[in-house]
């Protein structure tokens, strides 16, 4: 597998990341797809090069603990929201 | 005594210390609090106090080397946010410990505000610490980690109130954040990938080129502005920073959207110089005059205080974006009174928002119809809310004042007479809705509302603050050396 198809790989996942989260209203579908684009940062920063590189290795397994911990807050968040309000998405998002 | 490239260390390992004690010291965190902020703010003096004998300093943390290592670059205009960052800390401490316990003393049967107080003061710390370390960070990916905690925490304190406004302001802010901070990583990962540096220094030595810069660029342009609210990607603040305690509006409008700001302008101005003499920055330059238009028209229709409070820092932050397009021509006046706008602002907001708080504990709710004919009995947070509002309309002697005085004479010596008519308007639409607030004060009502005792100490803390914002128009002189002996603007 070559790097540039890593990088097709990783671009696609952002794509589809980017139009998840600003396109769906479901909270937890947000969510996730705002994991999605993470995970193709995280791809295109790891398939520069054939050989392992450390530096952006380095920087994908921060990412990964960053991206763990804001989901966690998310989700919290997003289940307090529907506990208040009773919906899953925000209020702008409400179809008449 | 202490080593002088420590300074940059202990600026940002000191309230990370506090943030943990606090965790651990639970319904006492508010004591911890107050050991912790003296030897933090301390070391913000420090820093500047080194930083007359030497420069720069530069931390390697730990002693490991870029790139694998964190290092902290401190030069003079890293040192005054910390520095201000550490005022308006000291501030914040003094109001928050008495704003909460007089709400837990409120209703005792309703949990979440005992709660918010011991989630607050953490919150803070670990807030304080982030911030500092994001003003002196010297690569991209360390400012991302730190972008990060700046954001998870300021979104937790958002929410810290419970109610249903808040959860949903925090939520939407949540997105904004996380969809920003990926949007930036993604400009780094591009601007690795094309380059294999992540260090500010490498990255003006050898500056990406081509396409594969200029997406990147551009997602990062897009990564913080949302998180900086750059109109038109502001919907997410007005409701965030109107919902949240505070204590808390005044830290999230006064320092955490300029820790983004900050990061923002780096890129441009260190990894990117060619780009703003180009459309870019006069796209910017746009948005930012957009800001202030649509920024202020809304504060003029609001009828609660802190939703004004909060559309005026929209507004407020377009003027940041002017510096882009005057870089080119006037590089030391734009910055100059950019970073001077950029913290007599966190000033008066802060005071702004402190005031709106304790008119708020006063009165019941911010209503402009609440606090009609009340001014007697609040008169020093009315007081700080007007010295706040002379530094929003730019109005002698306030900070606010020298900061668009010299954007003004920037845009006048480059011939680029929008920006200059962009600032003369804000200042107009400032002072309106300034003035929309402080009539309240002086207009005879029948029945005003009733007012509660509230300890004194909220009002003075918010007069301090507005106060200080004044300060820095007055003694000045200081401030713009360190902006001018800002690594920026060497070549």
């Amino acid at each position: 597998m070559s790097a540039s198809l890593y990088t097709l790989l990783g671009a696609a996942l952002v794509g589809i990341g980017l139009h998840g989260a600003l396109v769906r209203r479901h909270l937890f579908r947000r969510v996730l797809a705002l994991n999605v684009l993470g995970s193709g940062v995280f791809v295109l920063l790891v398939a520069g090069t054939p050989e392992p590189d450390p530096v952006p290795q380095a920087m994908v397994l921060t990412g990964i603990v960053v991206t763990v911990a804001a989901t966690a807050l998310a989700l919290a968040l997003a289940l307090r929201v529907a506990v208040r309000t009773g919906r899953a998405w925000l209020p702008e998002d409400e179809e008449a | 005594m202490i080593p002088a490239a420590a300074w940059p260390a202990l600026v940002v390992l000191l309230p990370l210390a506090g943030a943990v004690a606090a965790t651990f010291a639970g319904r006492h965190a508010a004591h911890v609090a107050w050991l912790v902020t003296p030897p933090s703010a301390g070391a913000a003096l420090g820093l500047l106090l080194e930083l007359r004998r030497d420069p720069l300093l530069v931390q390697p943390g730990g002693g490991w080397a870029a790139p694998l290592g964190i290092e902290l670059r401190a030069d003079g205009l890293a040192a005054l946010l910390v520095a201000v960052t550490a005022v308006i800390a000291i501030g914040i401490v003094a109001y928050a410990g008495s704003y909460f316990s007089e709400r837990a003393r409120d209703d005792a049967a309703a949990p979440p505000p005992a709660r918010a107080a011991s989630h607050f003061w953490p919150l803070w710390f670990f807030l304080w610490s982030a911030l500092n370390a994001l003003f002196l960070a010297a690569d991209l990916f360390n400012a991302y980690v730190a972008l990060e905690l700046v954001g998870v925490t300021a979104i937790a304190i958002v929410a810290l109130d419970g109610t249903a406004a808040a959860v949903t302001a925090a939520m939407r802010y949540m997105i904004a954040s996380l969809l920003g901070s990926l949007l930036y990583l993604l400009g780094v990962a591009l601007l690795y990938r094309s380059t294999g540096a992540l260090s500010f220094e490498a990255l003006a030595a050898a500056p990406p080129a081509g396409g594969l810069g200029a997406v990147a660029l551009i997602s990062i342009t897009l990564g913080l502005g949302l998180k900086t609210a750059l109109f038109p990607l502001h919907a997410w603040l007005p409701p965030a920073h109107g919902s949240a305690p505070a204590p808390g509006s005044a830290i999230l409008s006064g320092l955490v959207v300029k820790g983004s700001f900050m990061l923002l302008l780096r890129v441009w101005l260190v990894i990117f110089p060619g780009a703003s003499a180009g459309a870019g920055a006069a796209v910017l330059g746009g948005l930012g005059a957009g800001a202030v238009l649509w920024g202020s028209l809304l504060a003029l229709r609001q009828r609660a205080l802190k939703p004004l409070i909060a559309y005026s820092t929209v507004a407020q932050l377009g003027y940041l974006f002017l510096i882009f397009p005057l870089w080119t021509h006037a590089p030391q006046l734009a910055l100059a009174g950019g970073m001077m706008h950029l913290v007599s602002h966190a000033c008066a907001k802060s005071a702004m928002f402190l005031a709106a708080g304790a008119m708020v504990r006063a009165l019941g709710d911010d209503g402009l119809d609440t606090i009609a004919g009340v001014g007697a009995r609040v008169p020093l947070a009315f007081a700080a809310f007007g010295l706040g509002g002379l530094n929003l309309a730019g109005l002698p002697p306030s900070g606010g004042f020298i900061g668009k005085w010299l954007l003004l004479t920037a845009a006048i010596e480059s011939a680029q007479w929008l920006w200059a008519l962009v600032l003369l308007a804000g200042s107009l639409l400032a002072a309106g809705y300034v003035f929309l607030v402080l009539r309240a004060a002086f207009v005879r009502v029948d029945t005003p509302a009733a007012t509660r005792a509230i300890p004194r100490r909220l009002e003075v803390v918010a007069f301090t603050l507005s106060l200080l914002a004044v300060g820095l128009g007055i003694w000045a002189v200081e401030p713009l050396a360190l902006i001018a002996s800002s690594t920026l603007l060497r070549p």
